[in-house]
């Protein structure tokens, strides 16, 4: 906690219409060789995706410049041939909400993290470690935290194995449909 | 005399739920600390991909089981999403007053154990009693009084039954009037109250959305943000309400987190109020989903707690194929330790108990 | 104006033993009949020194089950009723009609609707057969020897308290000085508890409840000297006897008695009413067993009829002050005897005095206890910074004032 009183942010609470495509907009103007996909998929609600060296500077230019203060969560998805680690960032200026997929090789699941950045990062990245293995250089205290610290597994990933017991596959799909 | 940890839990009266908070203390000032959580994982997000959709609202009922028609809610909304979706407009309306019936009764149970923290027992039994009107009322509305069930992908369960206005508007106006009068006798206006709740565990605006802090904890810094407002889902557009927001100096600290908490049971009873009188009398409540789903969705909601936000993908099978669930406990508890330093050991209930722990959104 | 029921508590059991000693002496002459050496040992019996050994232990069991067992249950009673009414539920009701076998069984009756007088002797009985844990690395001797203190300390309170003009054990002249030094020594049980049980939230509980009663026994003395500058005595009986006199204002005498409270003693009342809360552990006063966080403080870690005695003694502690605010400042016994009955002889009063001090230290108790459960406690660096930043210059102010008082008149 600093010691001078920081200046309450002067939110008014309510979204601004249309923002999404402006923010877009600048994303593009910044980083338009590096995003691989940028669209707007809902009204206040816009997607990009990156690699996963680019997601610093990206990080940086949306809280700074931006002002996407609120890092809401951070997922890591694991598709098989490769991980994604999205970031849910939100502007509580305008209500403005950007998903940031960040692409991670199969067999180096590293990237850099944004605690530096946001702070709320910090027990999210964590998990994301405990269940599904991605590393995040950078973190402060990257250890367990949901499952118990001698825990050897990963048990998100989709190579754990899963009981899947008939009463959850329908009969439909017992049959050989679909 | 040296510091020492001192752990409180994870067997300890006070914190409510199973989990460990490690403090260290120097004499009676609390140096640093180290929350401890993860007694309560269950696996949640890994069940919940081998479950269809539907099924998986039984289970995200009980993720917080307090407020449990919020947490299945926000859920059916993403998976809506994903799905591209609507729900008809009687059930947005009939939406909207479960929730706030269930706020309410989850406010209730945090304020019934915030009394008995600071050592006020009367406290307890006054809310569990005006508790067990709201409760009446949800199992009226859906049949069960916890982990009801109730909440569907692309509607509700089943429509509101014939009587449910008149008991829900007596209810309201019984409760009103106890929260006007009693309970500032007990908690507002009592100088011992106020005397433990003042000035302690204060985090200022920035840190906290810095941290991730969401909901009456922010509002209580004096940063006007309510989901409701700022990114409104099902009516909420519709409904004239304040969101209670801290304006006076000195924000950020115990007693203006529970002040924020207080004024949303005003509130919630306003929006259920006008719920009732806005909504079509007749229509459809539901709609059908599709079995199966591909796409992305995510849902963002004011829970009783903060942001509960949940991110569905689906690849084309009927059911999803990854579920992240965002607890908003399980941030505000990374923001812990910034609110304990400093603070003295007797504190730390009144400080984790302003902040409203639910292990159960917590550990998933 | 006021009579005892018990004009002198030795003589009336003196009485009583001398008559049953006196049917056990015949008893054994009758016996001596067929053989001879009875009868010295019938001589022995009804003798004096015998007599008066008898006398002192019936004395004493009297006023201990007096004490411990009607006054200890009725007032757990008594709060147990009035906290849940002030919570809006029924409370204890387990009573005598509870019992499984006849004739309170009976088919067609709620079996748990009755007064609940019966509750605390059935959580006694409960706490007896529990077993009782000794933590592994605790000190035995002390972590044993706490409750002894804290229960024996807190007996000695009454053997001086008088409960009438008649009925005490022993009347000291310096009766509320011994009374409060037996008070003011369960801190010491206390803390030797709290370091003994090996278990950090008992040590911190027992720091903070030394450093609690040690810094409010100091405005409590200085009320009772504030007190003694107008009553220029310390014997419980006749502080009570200055009271019980209507205040004479003007040459006119006023229908108020002349107590303690409603004279310049005001201020020493009150300093003596904050800090006797503060000494009895209760909230707002409670963070030495504040249970939110320190499970349950310096009790932790005792089990069964441990736990039981040093819970129960604290409700004797809280009878112990209501008596002594009742002797010192709201005129003990004193009150008026509205009729004597002639029963064989002998005087009975229709309301003697025991009924009054009762009276009046089951209002005092009802006092704290609603306050108790109505506010919460307060912390513990709060509480120091009440203790001696407020009552101790407002106990040197109440010193001065009787002083003042003394001097003008």
């Amino acid at each position: 906690m600093s010691a001078v009183a920081q200046p309450v942010p002067e939110v008014t609470g309510r979204p601004v219409p249309l923002i999404e495509k402006e923010v877009l907009g600048s994303l593009k103007a910044a980083f338009g060789s590096k995003l691989t996909d940028g669209k707007v998929l809902r009204p206040r609600h816009l997607a990009v995706s990156i690699d996963r060296k680019d997601l610093i500077p990206l990080c940086t230019y949306l809280k700074n410049t931006l002002g996407f203060e609120h890092l809401s969560c951070v997922t890591a998805v694991d598709w098989k041939d490769h991980f994604d680690s999205i970031y849910h960032v939100e502007n509580y200026y305008n209500g403005c909400m950007v998903q940031v997929t960040a692409l991670i090789p199969y067999d180096d699941p590293k990237i850099a993290s944004v605690t530096g950045l946001w702070r709320a990062a910090n027990f999210h990245e964590r998990e994301a470690w405990d269940l599904m293995g991605v590393e995040y250089e950078g973190h402060p205290n990257l250890e367990r935290i949901l499952l118990p610290t001698d825990f050897k597994f990963h048990p998100l990933r989709k190579d754990f194995a899963q009981e899947v017991d008939r009463q959850y596959i329908t009969r439909r799909k017992l049959r050989g449909g679909t | 005399m040296p510091e020492f940890w001192i752990n409180m839990g994870p067997q300890h009266p006070m914190t409510h739920g199973l989990w460990n908070m490690k403090v260290k203390v120097d004499g009676e000032t609390i140096t640093d600390a180290k929350p401890e959580i993860g007694y309560l994982h269950r696996g949640y997000e890994k069940i919940m991909e081998v479950r269809e959709f539907q099924k998986n609202v039984v289970l995200t009922d009980r993720l917080c089981y307090v407020s449990s028609i919020t947490w299945s809610h926000a859920y059916c909304l993403a998976v809506e999403k994903m799905m591209g979706i609507e729900t008809p407009e009687r059930g947005q309306w009939i939406r909207v007053i479960a929730l706030e019936l269930q706020r309410v009764a989850s406010h209730l149970m945090w304020l019934a154990s915030y009394g008995p923290d600071l050592g006020l027992l009367t406290g307890l039994l006054w809310c569990l009693r005006e508790r067990e009107l709201f409760l009446d009322l949800i199992q009226l509305m859906s049949g069960a009084r916890m982990n009801q069930n109730y909440p569907r992908v692309g509607g509700v369960r089943n429509d509101l039954p014939e009587n449910f206005e008149a008991m829900c508007k007596r209810s309201i106006e019984h409760f009103l009037e106890k929260v006007k009068n009693e309970y500032p006798q007990i908690f507002q206006e009592s100088k011992v109250f106020r005397m433990r709740t003042e000035g302690v565990g204060t985090i200022s605006a920035a840190d906290a959305i810095n941290w991730g802090v969401t909901g009456p904890n922010l509002r209580a810094c004096g940063v006007n943000v309510d989901l409701r407002r700022l990114d409104p889902y099902e009516t909420y557009e519709e409904i004239d309400f304040e969101p209670q927001v801290w304006h006076d100096g000195g924000a950020g600290d115990s007693y203006a987190r529970f002040e924020c908490r207080f004024n949303e049971l005003n509130e919630s009873c306003k929006i259920i109020l006008q719920a009732l009188e806005k909504m079509p009398k007749t229509g459809p409540y539901r709609v059908k989903p599709p079995r199966r789903a591909e796409g992305e969705g995510y849902a963002k909601t004011e829970d009783s707690r903060g942001e509960a936000l949940f991110f569905v993908i689906g690849d084309g099978d009927d059911r999803p194929y990854r579920v992240k669930i965002r607890s908003p406990v399980f941030c505000t508890m990374a923001a812990t330790p910034q609110l304990l330093r400093g603070n003295k050991l007797a504190d730390v209930v009144s400080i984790l108990g302003s902040v409203d722990v639910c292990v159960g959104e917590m550990d998933k | 104006m006021s009579a005892p029921l018990v004009p002198n508590l030795f003589a009336v059991c003196k009485v009583l033993v001398a008559a049953i000693l006196s049917i056990v002496q015949q008893l054994i002459y009758a016996l001596s009949g067929p053989i001879p050496p009875l009868r010295g040992l019938g001589d022995f019996v009804g003798s004096d020194p015998i007599v008066s050994i008898v006398t002192w232990l019936i004395v004493v069991t009297v006023v201990v089950l007096w004490v411990t067992v009607i006054n200890l249950f009725t007032i757990m009673w008594v709060e147990r009723k009035l906290y849940s009414r002030l919570q809006d539920r029924y409370g204890i009701m387990i009573s005598v009609w509870s019992l499984p076998f006849w004739p309170f069984n009976r088919v067609h009756r709620p079996t748990h609707k009755g007064l609940g007088y019966l509750q605390n002797l059935a959580d006694g009985v409960k706490l007896i057969q529990k077993e009782n844990i000794t933590p592994r690395n605790a000190d035995s001797a002390m972590f044993h020897i706490s409750p002894v203190l804290i229960a024996s300390s807190t007996l000695m309170v009454f053997a001086v308290l008088p409960w009438s003009s008649g009925f005490y054990v022993a009347n000291l002249d310096l009766g509320v000085l011994f009374m409060l030094a037996a008070f003011s020594l369960a801190p010491l049980g206390i803390m030797i508890a709290g370091y003994a049980a090996n278990n950090k939230y008992t040590l911190v509980g027992g720091f903070r409840a030394g450093a609690m009663l040690l810094s409010y026994s100091i405005p409590m003395v200085l009320a009772v000297i504030a007190l003694v500058v107008s009553t220029g005595t310390l014997d419980p009986v006749k502080i009570v006897q200055q009271q019980d006199h209507p205040i004479v204002l003007l040459g006119t005498a006023l229908p108020i008695p002349a107590w303690n409270v409603f004279g310049p003693q005001v201020l020493g009342f009150l300093v003596f009413t904050v800090s006797m809360i503060a000494e009895m552990e209760r909230v707002p006063f409670d963070i030495p067993e504040a249970e939110a966080e320190l499970v349950e403080g310096w009790t932790t870690e005792y089990s069964g009829m441990r736990f039981g005695i040093v819970f129960a003694f604290k409700w004797l502690r809280m009878l112990a002050a209501s008596a002594l605010i009742a002797i010192l400042y709201l005129g003990g016994w004193s009150g008026p005897v509205f009729a004597t009955l002639s029963v064989g002889g002998i005087p009975v009063p229709i309301v003697p005095e025991e009924v009054w001090f009762v009276l009046r230290v089951y209002l005092l108790s009802a006092f704290f206890v609603w306050l108790s459960w109505s506010v919460p406690r307060v912390r513990i660096d709060q509480i120091l910074n009440i203790g001696w930043k407020r009552l101790i210059p407002y106990s040197l102010l109440a010193i001065l004032v009787a002083a003042a008082f003394r001097v003008i008149g």
